[in-house]
């Protein structure tokens, strides 16, 4: 397992420069000149040469992309030209409040999925395999940011039982208040996933359920819940739990439409933000935030599914 | 051994006994049916695929009959009809804040929507066949440097990614397009290096190099038809998906820009109106859905139809 470890870990090394470099070299095709955005339109050449010269944007592209990954590993992320502060300690404040959102919708979309799912297996082909798997469809099928207004207008407006935008009401800071500010963006977020996780689920389980040892508990007279419950489910999950992690992974991208919708202070809001002022320290920053932690967060779930799997690491 | 006892299919002879039947040659009666015939058959009998794809082709007809078909023009503003609600005479589906009317603007957005999700899909399927083709059959340090390429790709969430190349190429329909299509690049190119790979070692292909095929006419005549059958569900699925990202990035601000009539554009104006006139963002967004929807259930057919093995 150790060997497996150490032989991920390491694949990653060139992925993750490979990613820096994305990042870099996408924000430098960024059209505009990053001194003339930070000093604005009346600033006078010389101060605009002044400013490309301490920024080291004279330099040749390789020197300026390996002293910005210096800074980066040292944790210096720049500064925000529209927050005028550093942008490190920002994003990783938004990067919580975005971790908050996926967590309760990755729990939602379990706690619904995956049962869903098993019972669709366990009964196929009844009205409920069928009603699920239709509702999976509708609910993969749905863009996001529709359904958030949907919720907004059913939940905040017309029944009013839920706030419809931020993260918290002024002058509270209590749990409950901020668990109400979650449920809808978490649901909205975790509809799709959902729906992912309960086909992923069903044809998992219906796999294992057609196994031979499941057939030998069956005749050895244990009971139908029993053998579910104890034999079944155990490698039907396998499986699933990686496209759970890989949902995690994706959910930390694809949040910022829910963001967007719910007015919510997240990474996603901060980036869309940054890219329509132009605040590319920002946005530079976000982006490589999220795709590291994308990147992680999919080598937890590969060195996870060989744990459980050990197919995975000798094969 | 006689030497008329070799049945090879060149053997002349006239003597019925040592007539050699061609393998193709059945006995009368009995229907033969290619694997796409087959396939045809299974997806008919499959409904809900039968009904999206009507649906599909209904869209796609009224999308090009736009402006024939369109009440009026879909960036005509009356302000004296501002947010009027769905069936008001002239209005079928209300107006938006300007008093636009919202049946146009859809059929008019549908162009724009339909054409951006099947030309991404193209563009994305037309690269990533390339490069998973050329990766695949060659294999060595070109594969390795195209997967290296490709893992970075997908590094990122796919929506990430195409905020990320809009942010570079700066925000427009024909701008967010084309992140859309690139970040579609690796899925084809995998899905077909992955079929590449196993089709290189089967013999027709041994075959083809050993009489002197050369290897391009080896990747376009042997090798990419038989990777059509996952292609095709792969892209069919991922124009729906294309879709709704093309108008999660004009509603983000990113793509397609207000005054068009876009349907995430649409979906994005009306937000503001949600307590007065809900209809104003939930008729785009539901074109969107049915489209999707429509797309998922025809790709879900077409799957079922084209590899039985994986209907369960």
């Amino acid at each position: 397992m150790t060997a497996y470890i150490a032989r991920r870990v390491l694949s990653l090394i060139p992925v993750l420069i490979g990613v820096t470099l994305l990042v870099f070299l996408v924000m430098q095709l960024a059209p505009g000149d990053p001194a003339q955005i930070m000093l604005g339109p009346k600033a006078t050449e010389t101060s605009l040469a002044q400013l490309r010269h301490d920024l080291g944007l004279d330099q040749p592209l390789h020197i300026q992309y390996v002293r910005w990954l210096t800074r980066v590993l040292q944790g210096n992320w720049g500064r925000s030209i529209q927050l005028k502060r550093e942008v490190l300690p920002f994003i990783l404040e938004r990067f919580q409040n975005t971790a908050y959102l996926t967590i309760l919708a990755v729990l939602f979309a379990c706690l619904v999925g995956i049962p869903a799912g098993i019972l669709s297996a366990v009964r196929q082909y009844s009205l409920g395999d069928r009603t699920a798997m239709v509702l999976a469809l509708v609910g993969f099928s749905m863009p996001i940011f529709w359904l958030g207004i949907i919720l907004q207008i059913v939940f905040g407006l017309k029944v009013g039982i839920l706030p419809v935008s931020g993260m918290r009401s002024p002058e509270r800071t209590d749990l409950v208040d901020l668990i109400n500010h979650l449920i809808l963006p978490s649901l909205t977020l975790a509809t799709g996933v959902t729906a992912i996780i309960a086909r992923m689920t069903r044809s998992s389980m219906l796999e294992v359920i057609r196994q031979d040892y499941i057939r030998t508990a069956r005749s050895k007279g244990l009971r139908e819940s029993r053998v579910i419950s104890r034999h079944a489910l155990k490698n039907a999950l396998i499986p699933v739990i990686t496209v759970v992690g890989l949902q995690v992974g994706y959910l930390l991208g694809g949040d910022v439409l829910v963001e967007m919708v719910f007015s919510y202070p997240g990474i996603g809001l901060a980036m869309v933000n940054g890219i329509l002022a132009r605040d590319f320290p920002l946005v530079q920053g976000a982006i490589l935030l999220v795709a590291t932690s994308y990147v992680l967060v999919n080598l937890a779930v590969d060195i996870t599914y060989a744990y459980l799997d050990p197919r995975i690491r000798y094969g | 051994m006689d030497s008329q006892d070799v049945k090879s299919p060149h053997f002349k002879g006239t003597d019925a006994r040592y007539r050699v039947r061609p393998i193709t040659e059945v006995e009368p009666g009995v229907q033969v049916r290619s694997p796409t015939q087959q396939a045809l058959r299974r997806l008919r009998r499959d409904r809900a695929a039968i009904a999206s794809a009507i649906f599909l082709l209904l869209m796609v007809i009224i999308s090009a009959l736009a402006p024939v078909l369109a009440p009026r023009d879909p960036i005509e503003t009356n302000l004296s009809q501002r947010l009027v609600p769905p069936a008001t005479p002239g209005y079928p589906l209300g107006a938006d804040d300007l008093g636009r009317d919202i049946l146009s603007r859809l059929i008019w957005g549908g162009r724009i929507s339909l054409l951006v999700g099947f030309s991404a899909v193209l563009f994305a399927m037309a690269f990533g066949v390339l490069v998973g083709l050329v990766g695949g059959y060659f294999g060595g340090w070109l594969d390795s440097l195209i997967m290296r390429l490709i893992d970075i790709l997908m590094a990122f969430p796919a929506i990430l990614l195409a905020i990320a190349i809009v942010a570079s190429l700066g925000p427009g329909l024909r701008n967010a397009m084309l992140a859309i299509s690139i970040v579609g690049i690796p899925y084809y190119a995998r899905i077909v290096r992955g079929s590449v790979l196993s089709l290189r070692e089967q013999e027709f292909v041994y075959a083809a190099r050993i009489i002197g095929v050369p290897d391009f006419g080896i990747l376009i005549r042997h090798v990419l038809p038989n990777c059509l059958g996952p292609l095709i569900v792969a892209a069919t699925l991922d124009v729906g998906w294309m879709i709704m990202a093309a108008a999660g990035l004009s509603f983000l601000g990113l793509g397609a820009q207000p005054p068009t009539a876009e349907w995430g554009v649409m979906l994005s104006q009306g937000r503001q109106f949600i307590r007065a006139a809900p209809h104003v963002s939930i008729m785009p967004g539901a074109a969107i859905f049915l489209v999707v929807l429509a797309l998922n259930l025809l790709g879900d057919g077409l799957r079922d139809a084209l590899d039985p093995r994986l209907r369960e």
